[in-house]
């Protein structure tokens, strides 16, 4: 987040947040890559493996309340994008969508914890590696459920199609599971984050800004700070949302292969 | 921290390029996430879950099969207390029945003893009147004979006379009474 006194040696010309903001500079001079987003990803790994280690070390059939806060989180994760997506067979990807699930929810939620205040997602080289994993994962198990030959075929021409229809559907289904699916994953969770980090930075400096200006400029100011603490809200929402339908996303994906047809 | 005019200099960067760095980092720190969630988290949270469920299960088989012989001790007892009401059913008519005949016998043997008392007493009063009478007649006879031959002084030897005579004299007795 930029300092007031950029502003201040500037005058009173206001600089709307954009994607520069985004490129945080090195903590340490010398080192070059070692940069917010990155020590929050590591925080991040750190905490939730911690967390829930600590949290599911004892498994006891009756859970201690530590251990109930795990489960809860786990349980949902198990249940609503596990059994009720994947069947049966769901247990072999629960570390996978476990992992996804709690890493997404963490790094989008510093978004909004004081202090660390940026969302590890907004940069999309994250996005990216999550996206390209997912790709890997549900190509893998649909090759290894049906065989490399059946699974290619029924990517290609989509059994119980008319003819003629495969001269449209045969590039949009390869673009479909080639492209589509790991860009817009990565993509729809990188936008997600970064715009709502844009419009609370655009609110919460434009408030500071304005509150350096006339009485009238003041009050205004007090609106938008009223803003920033609304939408900081509504950004939660969001964050958890974008964690949940990545993991679901990737779980419909791998059911999609594990099926017999898509 | 650059300027704002430093940056549009430079041009704004464009957010959908990746950073090596970041590539590295976020695939490197993701699969050390995998790597306990594979082998520190999920198995424990599983294991807990399939220990939960199997107490449930064992729990609710455990109930299944006492409350099953509970079930079949009730039975036991059912039949058991039905079959001992027929008992003291079939007891009670057996006693009222043996009652019934004891009475009924000792009935039949009070009255045949009666009977057999009563045609006792009836022979012997009939013996003793017969016995009296012949005695009687007997000696009314010898006396009135001798009364007779006393005061008529002749001697009735005959039989069949003796005997017309007392007779002929007892008939004007009772005539006379």
């Amino acid at each position: 987040m930029r300092a007031l006194s950029v502003f201040s040696a500037k005058g009173d010309e206001f600089v709307p947040p954009s994607s520069v903001d985004f490129v945080l500079p090195p903590i340490f001079e010398n080192i070059p890559f070692i940069t917010k987003p990155i020590l929050l990803v590591l925080l991040s790994v750190l905490l939730v493996s911690l967390f829930f280690s600590l949290s599911a070390r004892k498994a006891a059939v009756v859970p201690s309340k530590f251990q109930f806060a795990g489960e809860l989180v786990y349980g949902f994760v198990r249940k609503d994008l596990g059994q009720e997506i994947l069947g049966h067979d769901f247990k072999r990807f629960m570390p996978y969508l476990f992992s996804l699930f709690t890493f997404i929810l963490t790094n989008n939620i510093f978004g909004i914890v004081p202090f660390l205040q940026f969302p590890s997602f907004s940069r999309i080289s994250f996005a990216y590696v999550l996206g390209i994993i997912t790709f890997g994962v549900f190509h893998y198990v649909g090759i290894r459920k049906q065989g490399i030959k059946k699974y290619v075929k029924d990517i290609m021409f989509m059994p119980g199609v008319p003819k003629p229809v495969y001269i449209l559907l045969t590039p949009i289904e390869i673009a479909t599971f080639l492209v589509v699916r790991p860009l817009t994953l990565s993509l729809r969770l990188f936008a997600n984050m970064f715009a709502g980090h844009l419009l609370l930075m655009i609110f919460i400096l434009g408030g500071e800004h304005l509150l350096q200006g006339a009485i009238a400029m003041k009050a205004v100011g007090f609106f938008a700070f009223g803003m920033g603490i609304a939408l900081t809200f509504f950004e939660f929402l969001v964050q958890c949302l974008q964690a949940y339908i990545f993991t679901l996303l990737t779980a419909l994906y791998i059911a999609g292969g594990l099926a017999d047809e898509h | 921290m650059r300027t704002y005019i430093e940056l549009a200099e430079a041009g704004a960067p464009n957010p959908l390029l990746p950073a090596t760095a970041e590539i590295i980092v976020g695939s490197v720190a993701f699969l050390l996430l995998f790597l306990v969630m594979r082998s520190k988290v999920v198995p424990m949270f599983e294991k807990a879950y399939a220990e939960r469920s199997a107490a449930i299960e064992g729990g609710i088989a455990r109930a299944e099969v006492a409350q099953a012989e509970a079930k079949l001790a009730l039975e036991q007892y059912t039949r058991q207390l039905a079959s001992a009401q027929d008992e003291a059913q079939e007891l009670r008519e057996a006693a009222r029945a043996q009652g019934a005949a004891i009475v009924e016998e000792l009935r039949a043997k009070a009255q045949e003893e009666a009977a057999r008392i009563t045609a006792a007493a009836h022979a012997s009063i009939e013996a003793e009147r017969q016995q009296a009478i012949t005695s009687l007649r007997n000696e009314v006879g010898a006396l009135a004979v001798e009364l007779a031959s006393k005061i008529v002084g002749e001697a009735l030897d005959d039989q069949a006379r003796q005997s017309r005579i007392v007779d002929r004299f007892l008939d004007d007795l009772e005539k006379s009474k």
